[in-house]
C-alpha cells in the first residue's frame, strides 16, 4: 500500500516509455519489504515521500524544493548540492535530501561489480534513486541526508577508488564522446585527454575558485556526439589537416548498392537509389567534391570537414592521418546574456600525452578569466565584455581570418598606441601653429 | 536505525582521508573486444533502429543494443541491467551522452537472444523497461534536467514532460523514417543545465511573473546588493519599505523590465518566482551541436508558452508531435529541422506547421536582436 495517494504521477506508469514513476514506486516497495535486512542510514520511506511531494508539484504547478543549503564533505567545495523540501513535515523522509555527485568515467563504461558495490552503497546510506546520468555527464545520487556525506565520501575514495564530481563555481565533471574505443570517425582519444585532465585539474574541480561554473568537453570529431560546442567553456573537437582517405571500389560498392549509404540510418522509409552525386557531391558545403560516374575526387584544400560525405559513405571515405583537434571556448546556456556556443580560437592542436599544449592554453584563460572575470560570469560572457581581441592576447595567439565568420561591420578600431606612428602624446602648440583655433 | 560508520573518524577528518583520485579510468571497464581494437575501428552500420555493428581492421565485430531509460533510476532497475549484462556482456555495459543503455557482444546468437529478453521486461504499471532503438534517422532519448524531483528553480517538471513526450514520438524511438536525427530536450528552466539551446526540438520551462518580495526575509536571507546585481535587466532595485509598521531594508522590483530568469530567486531565496498559473513550456526547433553540412545552430522560440497541464501535457505533447509529423513529411533526406526550416524560411515554417506567429517571437534581448530581423524585401506570401 502507497504510502502517498499518487492519482496524477499514476497516469505516468502506462505507454511503452521506461515510467520513472513505476520505477519509484519498485524501489520504494523494495525498501517497504527490506528482503536484505538493510538497517537504512536515511528515512527508509523516502521514494514514498519523494513521489507525495512531486505529486503535491504536480498539483500545484511548483516546485516544493527549497535553495540548496551549504554542505559537503571536509575540504571540498564541491560534488554535494544541499536540498531541503519546503513541506518537511508532511514529507518528513525528504526533508533533508541532499545530491552527491560521483564523477563518472570519461564516456561512461562500466563493469557490474562496480555500478553493483555503488548500487549496495546508495542503498545503504541514501534514497536507492539516481540520475543515470547527470546533463554534465557526473553519477548522481539523488537524496541523502548530511550524516552520511563524510561515510560516503569515505567508501566511495576507500572502497571504490573514485572520487566526487564537481558543483559550483569550479570545474565541473568533465565528458568525452566514447572516442576511438568504438568509433571509426575519432580524431583523438578524447577518453584519455578527459581522464587526463580531470585527474591533473582535481584542485580546480573540487575547489571553487572559479567566477563561475567552467565546463570542459571532448568531441573527437566534428559530428559532437557530447555537444561539447553547446555547452562547454573549454571544447575540444577532433579534426585532421590532410586528405581525406578513399576507397573507390567501396564508392562503387555504395553506388552500385551493395553497401548501405550513411551506416543505414535511413532505413525506415523508401527514399529511393543512392544517388551519390545528389546526397554526397551536391550535398557537400564547400562543394569541393566531383563524382565522374566512376570515381569520387576530393580538393581536399577546400573541404572544411563537416563529415558529410564520411557519414554518408564510412566504409570509402575515412579521416586523414595527420590528426588533431580544434579548440574552442565559450559556450554556454542563455543565463544570463544570452546562449553562446564555442568560437574557435585555436584551429589545430595535436592532442599528445601529456597534452601540455592544451594545457597551457587552459591556464592562461582561467589565470585572465579568474582576474578579469565578474562574479557569475562564464567565460564566453568575460571574453564578450572585454573582447575576444583580449583572448588572443592573453593566450598569445595570433589573429587569423579562420577566427571570425566575416570581418567586422564597423570601423571602431581599438588601435593599441604602438601601432600607431608617433603614439597618442601630441604636441597641442605644434598643431596649434597649423591650425588657429 | 543504527549508525553505521564506514570507518571515517569525524573526530579526526584527515585520519586516512583519500581525496582528489579523480574518476576511475575509463578502461578499466572496456569489454575484451574494445580493449583490444580501440584506434583501430573501420566502419559500423546499423542494422536495425537500436542494433549496430562497428566492424574492425582485426575483422572483430562488436554487436551493440542499444536501449532508452529515464534517467532517474533506482538502484533495483541498476540492479537489473548488471544482471542483464552479467547475463549477455560478460558484465559490461555503458551510458550513453542521451541517457541510453548500451549492450554490447561480440556475438550474433547473443544478440538475438538479449533483444528477446529485452523485449519482455516491463515495470508493474505497463511501461517498457528497456526498450531498444534511439540511433539514426529518427528520435533518440531526450536529454533532461531535474524539474520538480530535486530542484528550487523550475518552471515545469522534467521527468513527467520526457515521458509523455516520448510515449507520444516512442515509434519513432524504433524507427529510421525521419530525414535526419530529431534531438529532442528538455530544460525545466532557462538556466538549461541541459543543452536544449542547440537541439532539434528544445522544451524549456519559463515563468511569466516577477518575483515577489518577501519583505520580512529578504534582508535576513540575501545579500542585497548580490540580488540587485544579479538582474541581467536591472529590474531589482534596493529600497526601503514599511514592513508592520517598520522601516526594513528590502527590495524592489520593476515589473515591466523583468525577463523572469529567475537569476535573482537563485541569489536571494527571498524573491520566489514560481507560480502556478504563471509557469509553463516554450517550444524551441532548428538548433544542432553536428558540423554536418552546415555549422550548428542554435534553436529558436517558436511556440511561447504552453501551460504545464500535468500529469501528461497533452498540449505540449501534441505540438512536438505535429512538429515532428510536418518535418517528417517535407525535409529532404539529410536535412536537420533547422536546415529545413532555413531552406523554405521561417515564414513558410509557421504556414506548413500552422503555428501563430505572435510578437513574443520576435527577439528584443540585447543586441543579436537585430540580427534577427529581416533586413531585406525578399520574404514569402
Amino acid at each position: 500500500m502507497a504510502k502517498h495517494a499518487t492519482p496524477k504521477l499514476d497516469q505516468l506508469e502506462s505507454g511503452p516509455w521506461p515510467s520513472f514513476v513505476s520505477d519509484i514506486k519498485q524501489e520504494a516497495a523494495n525498501r517497504a519489504a527490506n528482503p536484505k535486512k538493510i538497517d537504512y542510514q536515511v528515512p527508509a520511506d523516502c521514494p514514498d515521500d519523494l513521489l507525495g511531494v512531486l505529486e503535491l508539484s504536480f498539483t500545484d504547478g511548483e516546485s516544493h524544493w527549497k535553495h540548496g543549503g551549504i554542505v559537503g564533505v571536509f575540504g571540498y567545495g564541491g560534488g554535494v548540492i544541499g536540498r531541503y523540501c519546503d513541506q518537511p513535515t508532511r514529507f518528513a523522509g525528504v526533508a533533508h535530501f541532499h545530491t552527491v555527485r560521483v564523477n563518472q568515467p570519461a564516456a561512461k563504461y562500466y563493469k557490474t561489480d562496480f555500478l553493483r558495490q555503488l548500487c549496495d552503497l546508495w542503498e545503504l546510506r541514501g534514497s536507492g534513486l539516481t540520475n543515470m546520468h547527470g546533463s554534465t555527464g557526473d553519477i548522481v545520487l539523488l537524496g541523502t541526508q548530511t550524516p552520511q556525506l563524510e561515510e560516503l565520501f569515505f567508501e566511495l575514495t576507500h572502497k571504490m577508488n573514485t572520487d566526487l564530481g564537481g558543483s559550483g563555481s569550479n570545474l565541473r565533471s568533465p565528458e568525452a564522446c566514447l572516442g576511438l574505443s568504438r568509433c571509426e570517425y575519432a580524431c583523438y582519444d578524447s577518453q584519455d585527454v578527459c581522464y587526463q585532465l580531470t585527474r591533473d585539474y582535481q584542485d580546480e574541480l573540487h575547489r571553487p575558485a572559479f567566477p563561475y561554473k567552467f565546463k570542459f568537453k571532448f568531441d573527437a570529431c566534428p559530428n559532437g556526439c557530447v555537444a561539447s560546442i553547446a555547452r562547454s567553456d573549454f571544447s575540444l573537437i577532433g579534426t585532421w589537416k590532410d586528405d581525406i582517405k578513399i576507397d573507390q571500389s567501396a564508392v562503387k560498392a555504395y553506388v552500385g548498392g551493395e553497401f548501405v549509404p550513411n551506416a543505414g540510418a535511413h532505413s525506415g522509409r523508401d527514399w529511393g537509389k543512392f544517388d551519390v552525386q545528389a546526397e554526397v557531391v551536391d550535398l557537400c558545403p564547400t562543394k569541393c567534391m566531383k563524382w565522374d560516374g566512376a570515381k569520387i575526387s576530393i580538393n581536399n584544400k577546400e573541404c572544411t570537414r563537416c563529415m558529410h560525405c564520411i557519414n554518408t559513405m564510412p566504409r570509402a571515405l575515412r579521416i586523414g592521418d595527420e590528426r588533431g583537434a580544434s579548440i574552442l571556448v565559450g559556450a554556454k546556456a542563455p543565463i544570463l546574456d544570452g546562449a553562446q556556443m564555442g568560437s574557435l580560437l585555436v584551429p589545430f592542436v595535436e592532442v599528445t600525452p601529456p597534452y601540455d599544449e592544451i594545457k597551457e592554453i587552459i591556464e592562461k584563460i582561467w589565470d585572465w578569466w579568474m582576474e578579469d572575470g565578474k562574479n557569475r560570469e562564464r567565460l564566453g560572457e568575460t571574453i564578450r565584455r572585454l573582447s575576444f581581441q583580449r583572448l588572443l592576447e592573453v593566450t598569445g595567439i595570433k589573429a587569423q581570418a579562420a577566427h571570425v565568420k566575416e570581418p567586422r561591420h564597423n570601423p571602431y578600431i581599438f588601435f593599441k598606441e604602438e601601432e600607431v606612428l608617433g603614439g597618442w602624446d601630441r604636441d597641442l602648440a605644434a598643431y596649434r601653429s597649423r591650425h588657429q583655433r | 536505525m543504527a549508525f553505521i560508520s564506514s570507518g571515517y573518524n569525524p573526530e579526526k577528518p584527515m585520519e586516512n582521508r583519500i581525496t582528489d583520485i579523480g574518476p576511475r579510468k575509463y578502461d578499466e571497464f572496456y569489454p575484451p573486444f574494445i580493449a583490444k581494437n580501440k584506434g583501430k575501428w573501420l566502419y559500423h552500420e546499423i542494422l536495425e533502429p537500436g542494433v549496430l555493428v562497428h566492424v574492425a581492421e582485426s575483422g572483430d565485430k562488436v554487436y551493440t543494443v542499444r536501449c532508452g531509460a529515464a534517467r532517474l533510476m533506482s538502484v533495483t532497475h541498476i540492479r537489473e541491467i548488471c544482471d542483464i549484462a552479467d547475463k549477455y556482456c560478460q558484465g559490461h555495459l555503458r551510458f550513453t551522452t542521451r541517457n541510453n543503455i548500451e549492450f554490447m557482444t561480440d556475438n550474433l546468437d547473443t544478440v538475438k537472444a538479449l533483444k528477446a529478453d529485452l523485449a519482455q521486461r516491463k515495470f508493474a504499471g505497463g511501461s517498457r523497461k528497456f526498450p531498444i532503438g534511439g540511433t539514426g534517422a529518427g528520435i533518440s532519448n531526450i536529454v533532461h534536467t531535474q524539474g520538480w524531483v530535486h530542484c528550487h528553480t523550475p518552471a515545469t517538471d522534467a521527468s513527467g514532460p520526457v515521458k509523455a513526450v516520448m510515449d507520444e514520438v516512442f515509434a519513432d524511438f524504433q524507427n529510421h523514417r525521419m530525414p535526419a536525427p530529431v534531438r529532442i530536450s528538455l530544460a525545466c528552466c532557462i538556466n538549461m543545465c541541459g543543452a536544449v539551446h542547440c537541439s532539434d526540438i528544445g522544451l524549456v520551462g519559463i515563468h511569466r511573473k516577477p518575483p515577489m518580495v518577501d519583505h520580512e526575509w529578504a534582508d535576513q536571507l540575501c545579500e542585497i546588493p548580490l540580488a540587485v546585481a544579479s538582474c541581467p535587466t536591472a529590474a531589482v532595485r534596493p529600497s526601503k519599505v514599511d514592513y508592520k509598521g517598520e522601516k526594513v531594508n528590502s527590495i524592489a522590483i520593476k515589473n515591466e523590465r523583468c525577463m523572469y530568469c529567475g537569476n535573482c530567486y537563485t541569489m536571494c531565496p527571498a524573491l520566489p518566482i514560481s507560480d502556478g498559473d504563471g509557469d509553463g513550456v516554450a517550444i524551441m526547433v532548428g538548433g544542432k551541436v553536428s558540423n554536418r553540412i552546415s555549422m550548428p545552430k542554435f534553436s529558436k522560440v517558436v511556440v511561447a508558452y504552453i501551460p504545464n497541464e500535468t500529469p501528461r501535457w497533452p498540449t505540449l505533447t501534441a505540438t512536438v508531435k505535429h512538429i515532428v509529423e510536418v518535418y517528417a513529411a517535407n525535409a529532404k533526406k539529410y536535412e536537420r529541422l533547422g536546415e529545413w526550416a532555413e531552406r523554405i524560411g521561417w515564414e513558410r515554417f509557421f504556414s506548413l506547421t500552422g503555428l501563430e506567429f505572435t510578437h513574443h517571437l520576435i527577439d528584443d534581448f540585447r543586441e543579436p536582436a537585430y540580427y534577427t530581423w529581416r533586413q531585406s524585401t525578399q520574404f514569402k506570401f
